[in-house]
């Protein structure tokens, strides 16, 4: 049975569902209690992380192994971050309410499920697990019409794919006579065991996922939901879950379904091209910042899922490696996000970030260095994040998609260097207000690790590696 | 042969209620009907020897959903004078979907085939010692544990979800404080108000009167102490 594996995912459930009986007692204000102590949760769940022990359990439907391991700490410091954002925007927001940090651990027990996830059916219940939290969170503004109908919008269509996801498991399970990965890896391995109703299912799965990841056949919900989102919850949205439904992909793709690479790689690399194309062009006429990240997440996933359909060791640490430094660039832009709040309002227009290289001139660096380092511009941590993925590409003779990537990323400079333009040559409008703590620790520490990433991507490779040789040995 | 009896008892029965359901015009019936063809269902596993269904089928279905139905159509005052407008009009479009349907249905009849080995299988004894009831918890409690707990999560999320979603704090609602109310004192206070004034300030609850004008009482007479413990609507 060896349930001890499953430690971290039990420690952090029991954790929610004891912060949730302690938010709920007392009368007066928990919520910013209940925000520490979810955090703490994450802290003590990552350290329980790193001393587990590697294999699987429950019968097959759980896998503990380096991959998880890295991706599992990637989401919680996602979340946690997100959580430290969230801190005061939300009160100034009136949004401070205890369910907030409770449903944002739920979604990350979902996430640490969906990253261990070693057949269909706990892989299903984990991207529930992930998605419901979020339908919530993204209503959460329940007062405001643009919240509730990114809610509503988002759990429309993420149901849709749900069933998506369900018809392709059904199929997958139907002809090939399991749900468990390792056992569907060994059916698929026989000629005789490739039918159409599996790839049929394959397709269906491949789909669902690129829709809760907003690749682009799949992208439309996205401007919306996170333009429509309470801030904190966009940046939520735009970093954890996108860890984990990569890393799922990437199990699901190498793992399961690594026999049959040449009826997938097509569509992956499709959606690959779509999504940098699209992120570059749609994010140009964009005079919301919140919608303009939208479109640039679009891209970033254009240029992870590359190194998905490139495979191998080489484009699986590349994934690994963009995945790490993306999130770090966009909590850290993010932040810039939470941090625009004019008079008590929050404002939310790329025009509204004029001169603040003169008003608040340590913000307007940090967000600078974000910028260029999404566009790609060396010595900044995106510039090494493109190459690791982009090289790999070239030498297993992706030519079109590595050409796309490149242009795509020279066009989609423009808006990311456009935003650097209002901020330091624009007439400067009133300053922002006094910037919250937590935002400038976040600003810092992302801050510093995009600038000098350059200097030490020693330790950060040799996880990756660690992690992919997991997946692929 | 009793069971074979009792079979056809229940399966007519089933059938008949269930035409009932479709067929009734008062809705309150129809549910009444399904909660009839769910007893005779749940008598049907009975007879098949799968206990564990039957109870659960009158636990959840009659216990719950059909509460549930029964409590909808009475308390939502479904118009189905409007509902059956339009009838006429959209019944072509209905006949040929459902054509199609049973069309479907004769193929995949038509080509129904048995595996070789179904009779057999069919025929196989269940292990002795183990109900049915213990073998599905062994599949829920021991093999899909884990699955089992993350569903419970889900459904917890979504509990959270519609209290977050829903639920408005009002400051003047009424809640009910149990250490105050354990706390009261059980003496009995006669008052012997004059004729025809009625009690003014014992445990009673009214509104309070506006504060500037609430004239001050001049004396006390039974109680102790002049704080009014208990509830906080009862003034002086």
């Amino acid at each position: 049975m060896n349930w001890t594996l499953a430690l971290p995912e039990l420690v952090l459930s029991v954790c929610g569902l004891a912060i949730l009986v302690f938010g709920v007692i007392p009368k007066k204000d928990t919520s910013l209690a209940c925000t520490m102590a979810v955090i703490a949760a994450f802290v003590g769940t990552g350290v329980l992380i790193l001393s587990q022990q590697k294999g699987t359990a429950f019968g097959g439907q759980y896998v503990a192994d380096d991959f998880s391991a890295f991706m599992k700490l990637l989401a919680l410091a996602a979340a946690a971050f997100s959580l430290l954002l969230a801190l005061d925007w939300n009160e100034k927001e009136k949004l401070n309410r205890f369910e907030f940090p409770i449903l944002v651990l739920f979604s990350t027990v979902g996430m640490m499920v969906m990253i261990s996830a070693n057949d269909l059916m706990s892989l299903y219940l984990g991207l529930e697990l992930l998605s419901l939290p979020l339908y919530v969170l993204a209503a959460f503004d329940r007062d405001n019409p643009r919240s509730a109908e990114a809610g509503l919008k988002y759990f429309i269509l993420g149901s849709l794919a749900s069933g998506m996801m369900l018809y392709g498991s059904s199929l997958v399970y139907g002809f090939a006579g399991t749900t468990n990965f390792d056992r569907l890896a060994d059916a698929l391995s026989a000629e005789a065991g490739v039918t159409a109703g599996v790839i049929v299912g394959i397709v269906f799965v491949i789909a669902a996922l690129a829709f809760k990841l907003a690749a682009v056949p799949f992208h439309m919900w996205t401007p919306d939901v996170y333009e429509g989102a309470p801030t904190t919850v966009t940046a939520f949205f735009a970093s954890a879950p996108k860890v984990a439904t990569v890393a799922l992909l990437v199990r699901v793709l190498t793992d399961p379904f690594g026999e049959v690479v040449s009826q997938w790689q097509q569509i992956v690399v499709l959606t690959a091209i779509l999504s940098m194309l699209l992120g570059a062009f749609a994010a140009i006429g964009q005079k919301n910042v919140k919608r303009l990240m939208a479109y640039s997440s679009i891209g970033h996933v254009g240029f992870i899922l590359m190194g998905l359909a490139v495979g191998g060791e080489a484009g699986l640490r590349g994934v690994v490696v963009y995945l790490a430094i993306y999130i770090a660039m966009n909590i850290g832009a993010f932040a810039v996000l939470v941090a625009m709040r004019r008079n008590g309002r929050a404002v939310e227009a790329v025009d509204d970030l004029a001169g603040l290289g003169r008003t608040d001139p340590a913000m307007a660096l940090a967000m600078a260095i974000f910028m260029f380092s999404m566009a790609g511009i060396p010595p900044l941590a995106g510039f090494f994040a493109k190459i690791y993925v982009l090289l790999p590409a070239i030498e297993q003779g992706f030519w079109t998609m590595a050409v796309i990537g490149v242009l795509s990323s020279v066009v989609s400079a423009y808006y990311y260097l456009r935003i650097v333009k209002v901020m330091y040559f624009d007439a400067p409008v009133a300053g922002f207000d006094v910037r919250p703590a937590g935002v400038s620790v976040v600003l810092a520490g992302t801050g510093l690790f995009t600038l000098f990433f350059f200097l030490f991507p020693a330790m950060l490779l040799d996880a990756a590696r660690h992690a992919v040789a997991a997946i692929i040995g | 042969m009793i069971a074979a009896l009792a079979f056809y008892l229940f399966a007519s029965i089933l059938i008949a209620s269930a035409v009932m359901v479709v067929t009734s015009r008062n809705p309150v019936h129809s549910v009444l009907y399904l909660i009839l063809a769910f007893f005779n269902a749940a008598a049907l596993f009975l007879i098949a020897g799968a206990e564990f269904l039957a109870m659960i089928l009158v636990i959840v279905y009659v216990g719950a959903v059909a509460v549930l139905f029964l409590f909808v159509v009475m308390m939502l005052d479904v118009d189905f004078v409007q509902l059956r407008e339009g009838f006429q009009r959209y019944a072509p479009i209905g006949a040929i979907i459902g054509g199609i349907l049973f069309l479907e249905l004769l193929f995949v009849l038509g080509t129904w085939q048995f595996a070789a080995d179904a009779a057999e299988l069919r025929l196989s004894p269940t292990p002795a010692g183990v109900s049915n009831t213990k073998a599905l918890g062994r599949i829920i409690y021991t093999d899909y544990i884990f699955l089992f707990q993350a569903a419970g999560l889900i459904l917890l999320v979504a509990m959270i979800g519609a209290i977050v979603l829903t639920l408005r704090d009002k400051h003047h609602s009424k809640r009910q404080n149990i250490a105050v109310q354990v706390a009261r004192t059980s003496e009995l206070t006669m008052a012997q108000p004059a004729l025809g004034e009625g009690i003014r300030r014992e445990d009673i609850l009214r509104p309070l009167p506006p504060p500037s004008k609430a004239p001050k009482p001049v004396a006390h007479h039974g109680h102790g102490h002049d704080d009014d413990h208990g509830h906080g609507g009862g003034h002086h």
